[in-house]
């Protein structure tokens, strides 16, 4: 009892609130914490669309554990607060506390993960399709390479991480039609810089220096940023000699695109926190029940799209 | 003698190279383009130079019978510092002797845990491994700190006669380092520290400031390895800069045929440690093998290497070809009669 009032304290002394408008209504958001920078960038934006929308934003950063997030959810409910949303840090032992959400008639909306619990227990979901973020990619490069013979090389994420098996079965699935195309060495990267760039030195060494490589898909654009460089080292052009596609939208691959060294991105957005806005204001409105999946545009940015720009929204966001 | 003392790295070193190039027949292939040699082996002497660079300072801290699990991180506080710096428009110079001074810093204090106030080796380097990395992201705030500087980037990527300068910096670092020790009696002092601390401290050796001295020549030694690296990717990345070198470090020293309780030490041996593994890492590269198999092939190949040097084997082998020789000798004898 003790130790849960002690729990309840620190939660409650950890939740602060953002500039509020009187009028709106109040959401609390249970953060994971800010482990990378595409999570303070979610952060951020969640920040920014609450104000915007003249939502009152409580803001609770768990530090990467899930008790610190049950309390949080359980302070909020106390509070009597009209949504929670919640960004899971594990997927499982959510069962009794969006029970007791749900009893409290608090809709709850999930972010960026999923949950193990049933599906009654929250409102809706918002997320990325790990496996459309590859086909998107795919697309492009299919797009871009006509009917021209393609040897590519790819650069896969951490072995057996699910968005490395996830965004290769996406960007295999869309080359298999292809048989112009074709994926001739493939060898982890370990989403890094320096393993992006490493390995990228050994496809070149590989395949004639690099002249026998007509694209390069890397699952992040950290591996194709120090990829690029492997590629401008060993003399060849990036963006032009060998095409540049990769996923998530990093500040510093906007740069690149800028240069003209890396030709499109798959953007795993961090505005998750929009399209649950969106659900939540239907929902208060007439009661509207949302899709239980609602997943975010993985939007593809080229060369076309104003890449300086895109660069200089998203590098104050905390990437 | 010395020939005798890296023979078995050698002949590992020898063999491994037959086997990527069965597997890769490219993989001795060297050219030369605008100005600088291109081919697997270079790839190797640059690639190799952080886990070359940590093999130094690991191999004179395990000869003191101590070890330093630290160095990774230190890696990523020297990176962090040096591209900080650089971002800060403080110049090359500067940035440099700040990231070495990061380093010194660091051995300085496991150092003085290790030998002032007598915390296990093991330990006190433990503790600025798990804590270093958080002071690594502190400097970076957490993202990948990028910058463009030409002369700070061709410590990672430029060439001096050919030859990148990573693998400049690793083999004057080696050799610079071996000579002290062997040109002067630093190598025999440190080794009799390693044997017995307490016997070479009545004997005269001031053992505490010797202790002291490895953990920062090591530190520094990480400073390198840190600026290579982060100079490299031209980006200081806090999260990933040397992780788990250290354990790839103290595999090359133990490849070299050092042993982990400490006395006699090899920095050559050491260095062909690094050789061995980094030729492992870019073979299984080149060879275009799944990426499921990159670890298994690696502990496979270096279990056969340590296998192979193992004393008790080798015993057992002369053993063996000396009892078989007996009995030939034996057979021979029987049908002469």
């Amino acid at each position: 009892m003790k130790t849960r009032t002690l729990l309840g304290t620190t939660a409650a002394l950890m939740i602060s609130t953002t500039a509020a408008m009187a009028e709106g209504e109040t959401v609390g958001f249970a953060q994971i914490g800010s482990e990378s920078g595409w999570r303070a960038a979610e952060t951020a934006l969640t920040k920014q669309q609450a104000e915007e929308r003249g939502i009152d934003l409580r803001f609770s950063d768990a530090q990467q554990k899930q008790e610190n997030q049950i309390a949080a959810i359980r302070s909020f409910i106390a509070q009597g607060i009209d949504a929670i949303l919640l960004a899971p840090v594990v997927a499982t032992g959510w069962d009794s506390v969006l029970e007791e959400a749900q009893e409290a008639e608090i809709p709850v909306v999930l972010l960026d993960r999923q949950v193990d619990s049933s599906d009654e227990l929250y409102l809706t979901a918002v997320g990325s399709n790990l496996v459309h973020e590859g086909e998107v990619a795919g697309e492009w490069l299919v797009n871009a390479v006509g009917d021209q013979e393609c040897r590519i090389v790819e650069l896969q994420g951490t072995t057996g991480s699910t968005p490395a098996i996830d965004r290769k079965t996406g960007f295999e699935n869309v080359i298999a039609g292809h048989d112009n195309m074709e994926i001739v060495r493939s060898q982890t990267g370990d989403f890094t810089r320096a393993q992006g760039k490493e390995v990228m030195e050994s496809f070149l060494q590989a395949e004639n220096g690099g002249k026998d490589i007509c694209a390069l898909y890397a699952h992040n654009d950290d591996m194709a940023v120090g990829a690029i460089q492997a590629i401008r080292e060993a003399g060849l052009a990036p963006g032009k000699d060998i095409l540049i596609v990769s996923i998530d939208g990093v500040p510093d691959i906007f740069k690149a695109m800028a240069d003209g060294e890396a030709n499109a991105t798959v953007e795993l957005t961090p505005n998750m926190a929009g399209p649950a806005f969106d659900a939540l204001e239907a929902y208060w409105a007439d009661g509207t029940a949302p899709e239980k999946f609602i997943q975010t545009e993985s939007r593809l940015f080229t060369q076309d799209d104003d890449p300086m720009g895109e660069y200089e929204t998203r590098k104050g966001l905390g990437y | 003698m010395l020939l005798k003392r890296i023979a078995p790295q050698l002949i590992a070193l020898a063999a491994l190279v037959l086997l990527v190039t069965l597997v890769y027949p490219g993989f001795l292939d060297i050219s030369f383009n605008d100005g600088r040699l291109v081919g697997p082996v270079v790839d190797v002497l640059k690639r190799g130079a952080p886990v070359a660079l940590l093999a130094v300072g690991m191999t004179l801290v395990i000869a003191t019978r101590g070890i330093d699990l630290s160095v990774g991180t230190t890696m990523a506080i020297c990176g962090a510092v040096a591209a900080w710096a650089i971002a800060s428009g403080w110049g090359l110079a500067p940035a440099l002797l700040l990231a070495l001074a990061a380093g010194g810093i660091a051995g300085l204090w496991n150092g003085l845990l290790v030998a002032v106030v007598g915390i296990q080796p093991f330990v006190a380097t433990l503790i600025l491994m798990t804590m270093g990395r958080g002071i690594a992201q502190l400097i970076t705030e957490g993202r990948i700190l990028t910058f463009n500087h030409p002369g700070f980037a061709f410590f990672g990527s430029g060439t001096i006669l050919g030859l990148p300068v990573p693998a400049w910096l690793w083999l004057l670092t080696g050799a610079g380092v071996a000579l002290l020790m062997r040109r002067s009696a630093l190598g025999m002092l440190i080794e009799a520290t390693g044997i017995n601390r307490r016997a070479s401290a009545l004997a005269g050796v001031n053992a505490t400031v010797l202790l002291i001295a490895v953990y920062v020549a090591s530190g520094l030694c990480a400073a390198l390895a840190g600026i290579v690296v982060t100079a490299d990717i031209r980006g200081a990345d806090a999260n990933n800069s040397g992780l788990w070198l250290e354990l790839d470090a103290i595999l090359a020293v133990v490849i070299g045929g050092n042993s982990l309780l400490g006395g006699r030490f090899s920095i050559l041996a050491a260095l062909l440690g690094a050789l061995i593994i980094q030729t492992i890492d870019t073979g299984i590269l080149l060879a275009g093998f799944p990426s499921e198999y990159n670890l298994v092939i690696k502990a496979a190949l270096v279990l056969v290497i340590l296998v192979l040097q193992s004393p008790r084997i080798a015993a057992e082998w002369r053993i063996w070809r000396k009892s078989q020789r007996a009995s030939r000798e034996a057979l021979a004898e029987r049908s002469r009669t």
